[in-house]
């Protein structure tokens, strides 16, 4: 046996079962939530902010808030998905079957970066309902989309396999993500800030995300789209480099 | 026939610098049932965890079939099942479900005619649309043994079947691994319950603070080691040993109602000839004798003592 492709795809399907499972909290939840965000920021604060960097207000969050409940589902689903079987024991089986290090991470990490693109295309759809909204360059949005998923998938598997219990597995999303995202230019164009917060705002990974992600919609961004990707794959790669260095070290998996 | 499982030079020192293993080395042959006994802390885990690839070793090597366990892990991992130790807490997924992952995980195709099969040897299918969480203790430690069994393993390592598990279950439990001898699966369990592993092993090995201090087939190992006590029901109840019976290692029970004479089934001269001789010069008059097995727990107590 080269490889276990059946091996893989068997950690895959268990994931996406668990959502189907669970669809009212992995699906309905974060739709309702997001469309929330829709109506509530896009109508009572876009009746007031008419327009940000030449685009109606509602139409410029839309982006952002995708991003955001992109990064929180990729993180919070991944790293349950591995810190579970953590959880109860039944990790033995993954670390004794006949699968590499790859392989697990592709089973896990593909999964939940499956799921939170499904759930980034229905809100993208739900969007649609509420604003109007143009999509310049759909294949260079979809490519964010899967890179974003893709990357903080795998933030969430290091998250899973980092946590020790329950409530280390939810700080990180609730006291990482969800304030990166907000502070990232969801709801605003960097340029209304001071300039100071301006810059504090560039050592912000989702600034970029939502940026690239904006211009791919509507031309517009805050930093350039080059480097908005470029960004994106260097936080790819360390993920990348410390899910190696987790499986080469053993790092709360192996002792 | 070369052995199915090698184990050699084995060590395992945990980063917290404690030394779990110590220089093991261990043939187990194919087919056999293999009962690693041991004190709890002996090591009996952490070997089985190695071999499975769930602990990593720092020296020595284990090959299965041939196949090294680091470099050809794909190989040896397919042929192993194993049933840890501790139960797995409650999931939410089905059991037939639960059986399927297992047997992809381990890069099986699906066979549903197989894993019905076992569910039903394991009489687990009338549970088979059941959640994990609803299943009883019993249950779930067969559910353990169907999903190790649900990728057709060659070896299968039990690691304390029966430990936290009713007389009744414990039991069934020693049926199950009756059957599995019958499937031709090579089982190694791991147990402290000498009674255990004298009733399900064809071979025992002893583990004490990570080193095997003896493998011995276990008929082998009660005969050399077995003690034998010739108990002597009084006709009239003693106080104490009589001074003159000094030489002989005797001892009272049923508060002085029998004496009980323990010796070497090895030895040439078993002194029982004399000692009733001894007794009858005495006065000693006996109702009743028979004789009694030591059981492993005293070979093993024996044997930990030096
Ligand atoms: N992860 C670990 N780190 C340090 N010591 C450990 C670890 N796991 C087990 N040990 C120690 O190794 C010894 C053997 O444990 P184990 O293999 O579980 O024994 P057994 O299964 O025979 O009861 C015990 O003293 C235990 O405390
Ligand atoms: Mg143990």
């Amino acid at each position: 046996m080269k490889m276990n492709p059946r091996g893989m795809y068997a950690i895959y399907r268990f994931e996406i079962a668990r959502a189907a499972r669970t669809w009212l909290q992995s699906v309905v939840s974060p739709v309702v939530t997001t469309s929330l965000y829709f109506v509530v920021f896009g109508a009572a604060i876009g009746s007031r902010v008419e327009q940000v960097q030449g685009i109606p207000y509602g139409a410029f969050i839309v982006p952002g808030l995708i991003m955001l409940m992109l990064l929180t589902q990729s993180v919070t689903n991944a790293s349950f998905g591995i810190f579970f079987p953590r959880f109860t024991g039944n990790i033995y089986e993954v670390l004794s079957a006949p699968v590499s290090y790859l392989e697990v991470v592709i089973g896990y990490v593909g999964a939940a970066a499956t799921k939170s693109l499904i759930l980034g295309l229905i809100i993208l759809i739900t969007a649609h309902l509420f604003v109007d909204l143009p999509i310049q360059h759909p294949f260079l949005m979809l490519f964010f989309l899967v890179l974003t998923a893709i990357t903080f998938s795998l933030f969430g598997f290091i998250v899973g396999i980092w946590a020790q219990d329950f409530e280390q597995l939810q700080i990180v999303p609730l006291l990482l993500i969800i304030p990166l995202t907000f502070l990232g230019g969801t709801f605003y164009s960097l340029d209304v800030l001071p300039e100071f917060w301006q810059t504090v705002s560039l050592f912000n990974p989702v600034v970029y995300l939502v940026s690239g992600f904006r211009w791919s919609f509507f031309e517009v961004s805050d930093v350039p789209i080059l480097v908005s990707l470029g960004m994106t794959f260097l936080f790819m790669l360390l993920c990348l480099a410390l899910v190696w260095w987790i499986f080469r070290t053993g790092y709360r998996l192996k002792s | 026939m070369a052995p199915i499982l090698t184990v050699k030079n084995l060590d395992k020192t945990y980063e917290s610098g404690f030394q779990a293993l110590k220089d093991i080395n261990l043939n187990i042959e194919k087919g056999e049932i293999f009962a690693l006994l041991g004190p709890n802390g002996a090591g009996k885990t952490t070997l089985i965890s190695i071999i499975c690839g769930i602990v990593n070793s720092t020296g020595g090597s284990v090959t299965v079939d041939g196949y090294d366990i680091v470099r050809d892990y794909r190989h040896t991992r397919s042929r192993i099942g194993l049933v840890p130790q501790e139960l797995t807490r409650d999931a939410f997924e089905t059991v037939w479900a639960t059986v399927n992952f297992s047997r992809t995980l381990f890069g099986k195709p699906r066979d549903d005619a197989y894993l019905e099969k076992v569910l039903r040897d394991l009489s687990l299918w009338d549970k088979r649309n059941n959640q994990l969480r609803t299943l009883s203790g019993g249950m779930k430690r067969r559910l353990l043994i169907a999903k190790a069994l649900s990728h057709e393993p060659s070896v299968l390592f039990l690691d304390e079947p029966t430990a936290g598990v009713d007389v009744e279950l414990r039991q069934g439990m020693w049926e199950t691994v009756e059957y599995l001898r019958e499937t031709g699966v090579t089982v190694i369990l791991t147990t402290h319950y000498i009674e255990e592993a004298e009733l399900m092993a064809d071979r025992i090995g002893v583990i004490n603070q990570g080193e095997i201090i003896l493998v011995e087939n276990k008929r082998q190992l009660m005969k050399k080691l077995g003690q034998k006590q010739l108990v002597l029901q009084l006709r009239e109840p003693l106080s104490s040993v009589p001074a003159g019976l000094a030489a002989y290692s005797l001892s009272l029970g049923d508060n002085g109602e029998s004496l009980i004479y323990t010796y070497q089934t090895q030895s040439a001269q078993t002194g029982i000839d004399s000692l009733l001789q001894d007794l009858g010069e005495a006065g000693i008059r006996f109702t009743d004798l028979h004789t009694t097995q030591s059981s492993l727990e005293d070979i093993f107590l024996d044997l930990v003592n030096g």
